[in-house]
């Protein structure tokens, strides 16, 4: 179907001929058969997420030790997103980190569904706050990526569903320095859902997009969610964002950073942004963040 | 999954970049194409041109011996009869014979162990200290034995020639793969990549840019090397060539010869040049996107 616009460096064989496409079927046995090749014994449900006495030090390189965290016990709810703010150097990327495995070095533990985490891995999708899409591959090509452990034709289809997913259908073989800063961010968030995690971490996934490609995204992450289920753990420093997408929010203090508040958000979805109880969680928020920091 | 006709949506994309009219002469001409055309020989040539007409103008007012520096003309003429006479393309057939298979062992042993090295620390640790060393020995220094290893013919021309282009390659692509983006090494973990994907999909495309300067490098140093090879002992070649110009005092010999290799290694140059923007194709400037 594709092959005309195949670029010559996907080596990818045998795609799947228009025929053997089924409209909903395909992305069931997939996921299964995922499931059964990396993380056996695992319920279908997404898992909780929990950091016990989590701290962590830097040291410099003049040998000096910085508390980037301290004592963080935390739990995220299955199926729910948590926001994490707190001001820039207030370690909530590093917390973003541990959960995903890429940091080891730390004190505590970080546990997902009872185990610990002990490696990143496909079980959480992660979208950092720069889109990190290998500039050398196409869009199709980077997401396909993720799906190594798919058949080449279930990697198609599913690189075919995330794009229409994040409506980037036609993109599909541009490379990502042709892509505006947001096409790339979605890219990256397609990417990130194409394995089936049950995890989502993100951090400051929107930081480095202007305003109105934010609010987009925004809601483009929430109607996503709406089909894919996941435990989802968004770093931001934007307590607007916090809010409208957090089921919860936690509240870090910078140096070391600490859990200074968490916050259950009540408001019924879909959120307006203008409305009342918005703005005086807004309020709250505010104050707890600044009362904190100094 | 939506039916096929939605692919149909990448005709959105652009054509791949036809950049062939920046190298070709332009096909159509005409008026104003050709005044762009000759600036641009104008600036391209301009000075060798320059550099040419002063030297014939000095050789014509016979400041200088011809001995010490015949005239472009007469050089020319001196290429007309290498060419007529088949001579040229006897030295230079020989030459680029030794070249190449030097330089295809060079590069195959340099890119193996490069990798090798840059992706595994431990081979890295075994080698460094040797390449350290041998590194700095000049491929000139290594003739001497090379002719009693291999002996007065080919084998210690080529060995010396590999050894030459070894270097710049290999050190060029252990520094290429030793600078993969930590933020992709960061995701390649997060997606658990496999070796093998790692290795073609993010290592090999990341250090690609810095192992075709190596590969520049090492052909710049094959053809230096070859003629150091062939002065020293040889019965053909370019750098034969240039000797026996010397041996029987004819300046224009040495000055046929020399040009020779300057054109050899510009047109190699470019070869590589041409395959690296071929490989590199991701980094065109973008275009435009015919957005709907």
């Amino acid at each position: 179907m594709s092959a005309p616009f195949t670029p010559s460096l996907d080596k990818n064989p045998a795609r799947a001929p228009i025929g053997t496409q089924h409209p909903s079927g395909t992305q069931r046995p997939s996921q299964e058969r995922f499931r059964l090749q990396g993380t056996p014994g695992l319920p279908a449900t997404s898992p909780e997420v929990r950091l016990r006495h989590v701290s962590k030090q830097f040291q410099a390189k003049n040998g000096s030790l910085t508390q980037a965290l301290a004592d963080i016990n935390l739990v995220f709810d299955a199926d729910r997103v948590t926001s994490v703010i707190g001001a820039s150097g207030c370690g909530k990327s590093t917390l973003l980190r541990i959960v995903a495995g890429l940091e080891t070095d730390f004190s505590g533990e970080a546990v997902v569904n009872g185990r610990p985490v002990s490696k990143p891995g496909l079980e959480a999708g992660m979208v950092f706050q720069d889109h990190r899409l290998l500039p050398w591959l196409t869009v199709e090509q980077n997401i396909e990526l993720a799906l190594h452990a798919f058949s080449p034709s279930e990697r198609q289809d599913i690189v075919h569903q995330k794009l229409e997913l994040v409506g980037l259908s036609k993109f599909a073989h541009a490379f990502p320095g042709q892509l505006s800063g947001g096409m790339a961010q979605r890219v990256a968030i397609a990417r990130a859902l194409s394995h089936q995690p049950r995890i989502l971490l993100m951090d400051e996934p929107f930081g480095a997009l202007d305003a109105i490609t934010r609010l987009q995204l925004q809601d483009e992450l929430l109607r996503i969610r709406a089909q894919q289920r996941m435990t989802t753990i968004l770093v931001t420093h934007d307590i607007e964002e916090a809010i409208y997408l957090g089921d919860r929010i936690v509240v870090l203090s910078s140096r070391p950073g600490r859990v200074a508040a968490v916050l259950d958000v009540d408001l019924p979805r879909p959120r307006q942004r203008g409305d009342s109880a918005f703005a005086r969680l807004k309020a709250q928020l505010y104050e707890d963040f600044f009362s904190q920091s100094h | 999954m939506r039916p096929p006709s939605s692919i149909a949506g990448h005709s959105a994309l652009p054509e791949k970049i036809d950049r062939s009219h920046i190298t070709s002469t332009n096909t159509s001409i005409t008026g104003r194409a050709f005044s762009q055309w000759m600036h641009g020989i104008i600036y391209r040539a301009g000075l060798p041109i320059a550099i040419i007409l002063a030297w014939q103008l000095i050789a014509s007012l016979g400041l200088v011996s011809p001995a010490l520096l015949p005239s472009p003309a007469y050089i020319a003429e001196t290429f007309i009869y290498l060419i007529q006479s088949g001579e040229l393309w006897r030295h230079v057939s020989s030459s680029a014979a030794r070249v190449f298979q030097g330089y295809a062992i060079a590069a195959t042993l340099a890119l193996t162990l490069g990798i090798a090295m840059g992706a595994f620390p431990k081979i890295d640790r075994v080698m460094r200290l040797l390449v350290q060393i041998l590194k700095p020995v000049p491929p000139i220094a290594w003739i001497p034995l090379a002719i009693l290893w291999f002996g007065i013919d080919e084998g210690s021309k080529i060995f010396i020639i590999a050894l030459g282009a070894f270097f710049p390659i290999l050190v060029s692509t252990v520094d290429g793969i030793r600078q993969t983006d930590k933020k992709y090494v960061e995701l390649a973990r997060v997606l658990e990549l496999p070796h093998h994907l790692f290795l073609t999909r993010v290592m090999l495309p990341s250090a690609l840019p810095h192992v075709m300067t190596g590969l520049r490098l090492g052909f710049a140093l094959a053809w230096m090397c070859v003629v150091a090879a062939e002065l020293i002992a040889a019965s053909s070649g370019i750098g034969f060539l240039i000797m026996d110009g010397r041996a029987v005092s004819q300046a224009d010999l040495v000055l046929a010869g020399m040009l020779t290799l300057g054109v050899l290694g510009k047109l190699t140059d470019d070869g590589i040049q041409r395959l690296e923007k071929r490989l590199t194709g991701w980094r065109t400037d973008f275009t435009g996107l015919s957005a709907k």
